[in-house]
Formats: structure tokens, sequence, C-alpha cells
């Protein structure tokens, strides 16, 4: 089901505005470990996420909080999260690199690059198996790529002819390494390629084209061919995180993909066909803004995990007494 | 000597072998353009170039098997894996093959190889991120251990290692970066395979290493305050662990307090425990207490993670049960 024109615009505003305000949090230190920001790469998300069904799972990264919002995880709840409160979505264990929400099969920002991979062949495996109809999404960058579980999760769901979809975002830098410095062959789709699987190069500042190459890679994956790799050109428009000083990448090359910022080409895309006023994407701004300040509200007046519960869920259940299950 | 941070005192190493000996090259994730995940390597890049600096792309086990192989054929690898936390894609090639090597060659291979790595909790960062495995490595023959747990060792450490003909593991806890210290840069390295009584006493002994030295002297100077005199024991190596140390600071209080972030099960911790067992049961006069980290993958929450995590408290606590009925 492809969403209404304005629907791709209202999710990218909300992620912006969100993670903006997670930035000042963080400089007041409400929001404290590792914050990585996909302010610029909204488009891809987004658009992905406009093509998935509710029937799909979702792996993502530690640069997931796009990814959780475009897939209906609360604005308040994955606040909370970072605020380390007992109303986030994870009770405050997990923080900014672990937003979960298995209701929505948002199986959660894996954080060790490139270890979410083969969690997503194994739930597409199960889906499999189990003769449900989910694709499974799985997200990460082109430093990912690097890692042997990369080649290893290729291989393994071409072998099994697995519904995954791998969506590679190539933001081109690894914290601070290029591409062309840490991969001998920067065109990422010829790996995929060798191991049978049809892989695209895609504009990642482009939603609409995200989401129809989504959609069409979907479709193709729906009909039992197999996993499909979509290679989505893309950059962050901040820093790796918030520790980095951002200092190895050039002025210039930031400001030229500044000046395809995904949420102002939509936008103008949107005026120019009619599909939208500025007065609609005004009230767009003015509800995420809204939305924003409730979700800070709601983290602000969450309580926090008592002590006593610390260890709680590591397992299922006590078996250190005798005759315990 | 002068004051400096323990990244400083790191970089002053890394810097000295570099110069010392044209094989020796440093590899890993951002070592160069980026000058290291915590700046250890700042500006060396410049300095020495990039095949002596050597960025590596994102292959843990990858790139830490090269330097097995480079090592191997005669180049002086000082590795950096950012955290231990990525180590553990490497584990492979360090317990596999970097250990094992000489002994399974009847002593034909050599592994000169430098591992260093961050580790630990306290920042906020998350299981994932947080870990402190050193008994891991800890637990393997055919490999060394170090944990630098002052600016001065830092330094050391970096060079004694590299002296060394085997592959020599050396685990950084990351809160201590930006710390500062006393740091003779002339001074020839202390040997590092050998226990340091960091502040002497004689009521109980804390035997700890690394990060949770500067907890225990922490809690120490509160313990003072209250007229107990320990004695805190800096282990400073972990394989081999120095026995004798460890016995001898507890034939002088009688009473131990082991302090490790790592979990208590199977941790570095039991390892003295046992030793202290062994070696010395008819010097104590209290059981042993450990203070380790809570059995549960650390969490983010501040108020979560600090209570997961040894603190002063928890050590004052301890060693005030190891007395119990002294005092
Ligand atoms: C196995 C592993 N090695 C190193 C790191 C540290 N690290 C975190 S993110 C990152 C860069 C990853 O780059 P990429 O895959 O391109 O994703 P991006 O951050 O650009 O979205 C690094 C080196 C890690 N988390 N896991
Ligand atoms: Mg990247």
């Amino acid at each position: 089901m492809t969403p209404e024109p304005l629907e791709r615009m209202r999710q990218m505003v909300r992620i912006r505005r969100f993670e903006e305000r997670c930035a000042e949090l963080y400089s007041q230190t409400k929001i404290r470990g590792f914050l990585h920001l996909y302010i610029g790469e909204e488009a891809v998300g987004v658009g992905v996420m406009g093509a998935l069904t509710d029937d799909d799972q979702i792996v993502a990264t530690y640069r997931e909080h796009g990814h959780a919002l475009a897939r209906g995880v609360d604005a308040g709840a994955l606040m909370a999260e970072m605020f380390g409160r007992s109303n986030g979505c994870a009770r405050g264990r997990g923080g900014s690199m672990h937003i979960a929400d298995v209701s929505r099969r948002f199986w959660g920002g894996f954080a060790i690059v490139g270890g979410g991979l083969p969690i997503a062949v194994g739930l597409a495996l199960a889906d499999k198996t189990l003769g449900r109809a989910g694709v499974t999404a799985c997200f990460f960058g082109d430093g990912a790529t690097e890692e042997g579980a990369y080649h290893e999760a290729l291989n393994l769901a071409s072998l099994w002819k697995l519904p995954v979809l791998f969506v590679c975002e190539n933001n081109q830098y690894a914290m601070g390494t290029a591409l062309s410095a840490h991969a001998a062959d920067t065109e990422l789709t010829h790996e995929p390629r060798a191991h049978g699987i049809v892989a695209e190069r895609v504009d990642g500042m482009d939603v609409v084209a995200v989401e129809q190459a989504a959609t069409r890679a979907l479709e193709a994956i729906r009909r039992g061919d197999g996993p499909r790799f979509l290679e989505f050109m893309t950059y962050r428009f901040r820093a790796h995180s918030m520790y980095d000083a951002d200092k190895y990448r050039d002025k210039t090359e930031i400001a030229r993909w500044k000046a395809r910022d995904p949420l102002a080409l939509y936008a103008e895309y949107l005026l120019a066909e009619g599909l939208a006023a500025r007065a609609d994407l005004d009230a767009i701004d003015a509800a995420a803004m809204a939305e924003v300040d409730a979700a800070v509200a709601f983290a602000e007046q969450g309580g926090l995990e008592p002590i006593e519960d610390l260890t709680k869920d590591v397992y299922t259940h006590d078996v250190s007494a005798r005759g315990a299950p | 000597m002068r004051r400096a941070t323990y990244r400083e005192g790191v970089r002053t190493a890394l810097r000295d072998a570099l110069r010392r000996d044209p094989r020796v090259f440093l590899l890993g994730e951002d070592v160069g353009r980026y000058g290291g995940a915590y700046a250890c390597s700042a500006g060396l890049l410049e300095e020495f170039g990039p095949e002596r600096v050597r960025d590596a792309p994102l292959a843990e086990n990858g790139f830490v098997g090269a330097a097995i192989g480079a090592a191997m054929g005669g180049l002086r690898p000082i590795v950096e894996i950012m955290t231990v936390n990525f180590a553990l894609l490497a584990l492979d090639q360090l317990v596999n093959n970097a250990a094992t090597l000489r002994h399974m060659t009847a002593g034909q291979v050599s592994v000169p190889l430098v591992v260093r790595m961050a580790t630990g909790a306290g920042r906020q960062l998350g299981a994932q991120h947080s870990h402190s495995l050193e008994n891991w490595f800890a637990h393997v023959p055919g490999l060394r251990v170090l944990a630098p747990a002052t600016v001065q060792d830092a330094r050391d450490m970096v060079l004694a290692a590299f002296d060394d003909p085997d592959p020599v593991v050396i685990v950084e806890n990351q809160v201590l970066y930006p710390t500062e210290g006393d740091l003779d840069e002339d001074a020839p390295p202390v040997s590092p395979w050998h226990a340091i009584v960091r502040r002497p006493g004689r009521d109980a002994s804390i035997i700890t290493h690394g990060g949770s030295l500067s907890k225990s002297l922490v809690a120490a100077e509160l313990l003072a305050k209250e007229g107990i005199e320990v004695e805190v024991l800096d282990l400073r190596c972990l394989r081999p662990l120095d026995v004798d140390a460890i016995v001898a600071t507890v034939t002088r209080t009688h009473r131990a307090v082991l302090v490790d972030e790592s979990w208590k099960t199977g941790g570095l911790a039991a390892e003295v425990c046992a030793t202290l067992v062994e070696r010395a049961f008819y010097e104590l006069d209290a059981p042993v207490a450990r203070v380790c980290s809570v059995e549960v993958p650390v969490p983010y929450a501040k108020h979560l993670e600090d209570a997961a995590l040894p603190s002063p408290a928890r050590i004052v606590d301890a060693v005030k049960g190891v007395l119990h009925g002294r005092i």
C-alpha cells in the first residue's frame, strides 16, 4: 500500500525534528551514551518503511531512531528510552542504540556492526519455514559490508532463498573512514550479485525513488525469488555520533550533499506537482514539533526502573531452586 | 616527569615504538586519519605515513589475523581493536592462532604481536558496548594480558608488550583515557609482569586492576577516615598472575576483597580467590569477598548501570564485611 504523498513528508519531518531535539537534549545531558543521528538519511528509512506491511520484520543498527519512528514506534516511548526512564520502550535498559518494539516487528538496533545481518537471515528463515508472509528488511551501513558476517549473511540468504530485503545505507563513511579507504571495490552492488542476489543502486535522497525501488524489490521477494539488495546513496549531515568532531569530511562535500536535503527535495516536488500547499507543509512541521514536545514531556515524567529489577529479564525464569521448571 | 592523560601515555609509547623500529606498524579501525576512536594515535599518521599507521576496514577477524600473519612474517604489528566488544569478532584468530602457534609448532613460529583494546563500562553505552572480558583472554595459555591502570603504565605496558616476543593483549579501561597522572617519558619501563602495591595498609587487602583501581583507592581513602587501613594491590598483569604478590599482601593483612568489573561467575576474581585458597588458606582470617559486576548485561540508564558496576561504596561495604568481628 502506497502512502499518500503527504505521509512521506510527515514521516521525514517527524524524524528530523525529533532528532534535532535529541541533539539539544544530548548537550543538556538528558540523553547520554552514544547518540547517532540519521539526519540527512531520512528518505531511506521512510521510503522503505512506506513499502513494507505490518507483517514484515525490521532489523536496524544503532542509527535507528528514524526507522523506529517511521515504523510507528511511539515517539514518547522512544524519547523516554533515551532518557533512561521506565516508560521507555525497553524500560531504559537499551538506550539510543537499542530501540526495540517487537509488537511492530521492530527487532531493534544492533550495535555491533554487521551483527544484525545474520539475525535478519534467521528471522526470514522462521517466516519462510512457518509459512508466514513477512519479509525481513535489514538496514546496515557501507562499513558493515566489510565484515565477514555480511558476506556470510548474503550467502545464507541466497542459498536458502530467504525473504530478506538487504538495505544498504551508503552514506560513504564508516565513522571517520571514507568508503574508498575501506572498500577495495566501492561498487557495493557487486558483492551481492556475486552471491546471486539481484542488486540495485538507488538515489537515497529521493524518497519516492526509494519507495519505488523497495516496492519492486519486495514484489520479487514475495514471489519467492529469494533476497534482494538495495544500495541507497545517502549522506549523514551530522557527525558519526555526538563524540565525533567530524574533521575528516570536506566542507564542500558536506555542502554539496546538504543541497540535496531529502526533505527539501520532496517539499519542492510536492509544491511543484500541486500535491501540497505551503500551509500543508507548515502544518506538518507544527504537528511534528508538537509531537516532539509531547514526547519530551512524556519522557520527563517517566519514572526510574527500580534497582530491585536490575536483573529482571536476564532469563525467562529462575532455575536455581530445586524443583524449578 | 610531567602531567599527562592516559591516552597521551599510550600515544607516547606508540610513537616511541614507531621511531625505534621500522618493522613496527599500527593497524586498526580509524587509527590513522581519525586518530583513533579514543585519540590514542592522533598525529601519528601525519608523522609516520599510511603504511605505518594503517587504517583497517571493519573486519576485526580479518585484520587481526592479518596482523598475526604479518608478525609471523617479520613485521611488528601493534593492533588497536576499538573496543573489547568488537574484539569478540577476532577471538578466533587470537585464541586459535596467535595463542597456539608457538607451542603447536614446537617453537618454530613466533607471533610478536601487540593487541590493544578499550574495555569496560561506565559511560552509559549499553550492553553491547560495555563488556569487561579481560578474563577471557587471561584464560588462554599463549597470550599474555596487561591491564594498565595508571598513565605511566599506559605507556610502559605498550613498550614492554612490544619488547615481548609473544602475543600480548592490553586492555585499557575506557573511562581512564581522559584521566591525568604523572608520566615520565624517558623512564625505562617498569616490568609490567608484576603486581604493585598502590597503597599500603594493615587491616585488609583490596586486590584489583585496570579501571577498578581508582574506585578501590577512593574506597581506601573513605575507610581510612574511619581508621581502617587497607592495602591496595594493582595486579597489572592478568596473565601470568603475580601469585607471589597476591600471597604476600594477604600474608600481611589476612583479609582480602577482590574488585573486578567483570562478572563474578568464572571471572578473574574467582581465579585470584582460588589462588588464595590454594596458596594462602592458613593466612586468611575471614572469608574472601568479591566485588564484581552484577550478573546482567550492562543496562543503559545511569542508575541501573551504577547499580550493576563495582563502586567505592560497594567496596567499602565489602571491606567492612571481611573485617566483621574484628572492628
Ligand atoms: C564490529 C564493530 N566494529 C566497530 C564498531 C564501532 N563502530 C560503530 S559504527 C561504526 C561505523 C559503521 O559505519 P557504517 O556501517 O557505514 O554505518 P554508519 O554509521 O555510517 O551508518 C564503527 C566503526 C562497532 N560498533 N562494531
Ligand atoms: Mg556509513
